[in-house]
């Protein structure tokens, strides 16, 4: 390959592209272990994964279908009727918990195949696939809740929220589901050729058909397994909270979307990390928890995000024209 | 002849169209936050049962989600367009909604505020509301004399910035303790230095939880939690009970909720502030129909009252207990 010419900023960033959302988790771990003596402790890390558990499983989700230049904006929607499905079947109609939980994830899945149906048979854009099933799902778990929270909830359902003691600090079976989550499904994407394929839906749909896999088959997957993650998302929600909550998710859509993108994934699709959409959801997680242990507004949290969003785009934006 | 039966003919049929053959039902539109809040519904509920009590159409919307302000200014433009002679709105956001206000109250429309005011308050013809800052004073009174003295560390559990009803329950909460605090019309949160952490719930179970969580790391020594309203403190519950901490720490809230008085009698909430959506609804569609037939407006505040509800009451400061909270409480019992 014939040497090209780095004179722009671009052909220098793919490598801080992909070590960029690391490096800000790191930035953000030092500073608040310098402004605050609390910050810096397992228990405090324990716990920072603890709270972003629900969102960054969800994100698993999201990043496959933002690699295939998706977006889905009723994933938080999904979650929550998953977990009122969940526990209102183990509450009302008494079925065992197991049973329980795989229904929950079937309608998770069922509505991750509406989604994937409405986007390859329709041909509809995602955004507005989403857009719509984001109204119904949320209407349909209002009316099947009435408005209700379940608090009736089996101790099966919530084991994923307790904890085991490691070298003196407790951490939840959930923190550890979601990290195996995390590794699976990197695995998966590198070194499977099912999981290569969703990149090549994201970069190059028509190629990939002229190759003999056709695109509307790996994105109908792609939904219909981000839908599972979402169901297995509603089931860390019920473990974190004890209950059914049909006012959960409202706003995960938007959280996993921004964990996506601080991951380094790009929104046009093609290219990301899933591993990065891990490190996204915890960095939200460790200025939320960072900004309240120095008892600043969490105003600042929201804006501070919103700049780290833009900046993170904007990297993306230009390794892309840097040529790869 | 024919010109006279002609002038009499159109004349009776005139005064016909003027005056129908029933007389007109009032109509009154219900503008909510948000269709599915327990909170709303119970108001819906208690507008409903008053209009068909007194004759009246009731026309019922509400925005998509709090904030949602468009939603809130489109159901109103709609009702209006509907017939509807007077309008109550629980405002989503106290100043947004004004010029649609203004617009509806130039067409001869009576609007209400209800539960929470608008920014002014005075753009409303009336206003029908828990009064916030109370309800924040008297569970601020019932931890500082259930607390005896002991030093406290306090935490609260805000909605997020900005918010008059947060900012109320906040200062009213922190004067009701004695501690130096805003007054009533401030949307600043007061921050003595016995509150050693401030964070926002957005009223949200899972989000107090965390906020809790957060909160306890900062400060281990926490002995009293304000919380925003009931499933922020179920919330901040859950976060003590997994800290081993639910048995020393005590937390008070506002709400009064079917839910939140269930936690009250399991020991979860020490105090709670119960406010009464369905009066103010009932108040409200009882003044529409005042103005549909006697074109009275109503005007100014109307307190529609705070009852503390607590399992163990303290001396000196007056309280009900759960049986009469579950009684009162709205949502499902």
């Amino acid at each position: 390959m014939a040497a090209i010419p780095s004179t722009t900023l671009g052909a220098k960033l793919p490598p801080i592209g992909q070590l960029g959302p690391f490096i800000a988790l790191l930035i953000a771990c030092v500073a608040f272990g310098f402004t605050t003596d609390q910050f810096f402790s397992g228990e405090n890390f324990s716990l920072i994964l603890q709270q972003v558990t629900v969102v960054g499983v969800i994100a698993i989700g999201q990043t496959l279908i933002i690699l295939t230049a998706g977006i889905d904006l009723s994933c938080g929607m999904i979650m929550a009727l998953g977990s009122i499905v969940m526990t209102k079947l183990a509450a009302d109609m008494g079925l065992p918990a197991p049973l329980a939980i795989l229904a929950g994830i079937a309608v998770t899945a069922g509505f991750g195949l509406i989604n994937g149906l409405l986007v390859t048979r329709i041909k509809l854009p995602p955004f507005i696939v989403t857009l719509g099933t984001f109204n119904i799902a949320f209407a349909i778990t209002q009316l099947y809740s009435g408005a209700q929270t379940v608090t009736e909830v089996p101790p099966m359902m919530t084991w994923f929220g307790s904890t085991f003691a490691l070298g003196g600090t407790n951490i939840a079976y959930g923190t550890i589901l979601m990290i195996l989550l995390y590794l699976g499904v990197w695995f998966w994407l590198r070194e499977t050729g099912a999981g290569r394929h969703v990149y090549a839906v994201g970069n190059n749909p028509e190629a990939t058909r002229l190759v003999g896999i056709p695109p509307e088959r790996v994105l109908l997957g792609v939904y219909v397994l981000a839908g599972v993650f979402y169901g297995i998302a509603s089931l860390m929600s019920v473990a974190r909270t004890g209950v059914g909550d049909p006012n959960a998710g409202q706003t995960e859509n938007l959280d996993a979307i921004t964990a996506v993108v601080l991951g380094g994934t790009s929104l046009f699709g093609g290219r990301g990390m899933i591993l990065g959409s891990l490190v996204g959801a915890i960095v939200v997680g460790v200025l939320r928890n960072g900004l309240t242990l120095m008892g600043v507004s969490s105003v600042y949290q929201v804006l501070i995000t919103g700049i780290l969003v833009i900046v993170a785009v904007t990297v993306d934006q230009l390794s892309r024209k840097g040529g790869r | 002849m024919l010109k006279l039966t002609l002038a009499a003919a159109l004349t009776s049929a005139a005064l016909a169209a003027q005056f129908p053959a029933h007389a007109a039902e009032p109509v009154i539109g219900l503008i909510t936050k948000t269709e599915t809040n327990p909170f709303f519904v119970k108001m819906k509920e208690g507008a409903s049962a008053e209009a068909k009590a007194k004759g009246a159409k009731l026309l019922s919307g509400a925005g998509k989600a709090d904030g949602d302000n468009a939603g809130q200014v489109a159901a109103m433009e709609n009702m209006i367009a509907a017939g509807a002679k007077t309008i109550l709105i629980t405002p989503s956001d106290a100043k947004a909604i004004i010029p649609a206000i203004k617009k509806a109250q130039e067409k001869g429309v009576m609007v209400i505020a209800l539960d929470s005011p608008t920014d002014p308050q005075s753009a409303t013809d009336a206003l029908f509301a828990t009064d916030n800052y109370q309800a924040g004073v008297l569970i601020g009174q019932y931890a500082k004399a259930a607390m005896a003295g002991k030093p406290v560390k306090i935490a609260t559990l805000d909605l997020f910035p900005g918010h008059p009803v947060g900012a109320q329950r906040h200062n009213g909460f922190l004067q009701g303790f004695g501690l130096k605090s805003n007054d009533a019309k401030n949307n600043e949160l007061a921050r003595p230095a016995e509150v050693v952490c401030m964070a926002d719930s957005f009223g949200d179970r899972a989000k107090g939880q965390t906020a809790m969580e957060n909160c306890l790391q900062k400060n281990p020594d926490i002995n009293l939690v304000y919380t925003i309203n009931e499933p922020a403190a179920a919330g901040a519950f859950n976060a003590l009970q997994k800290s081993g901490k639910d048995k020393n720490v005590m937390i008070v809230s506002v709400d009064g909720g079917c839910d939140g008085i269930k936690d009250v009698a399991g020991g979860k909430i020490a105090a709670t502030s119960q406010q009464y959506p369905l009066k103010m609804a009932a108040m409200g569609v009882a003044a529409g129909v005042d103005y549909a037939t006697t074109g009275k407006k109503v005007s100014g505040y109307t307190d529609t009252g705070v009852t503390l509800i607590a399992a163990k009451p303290v001396d000196g400061v007056e309280s009900k207990d759960t049986k009469v909270g579950t009684e009162l409480c709205w949502g499902k019992k």
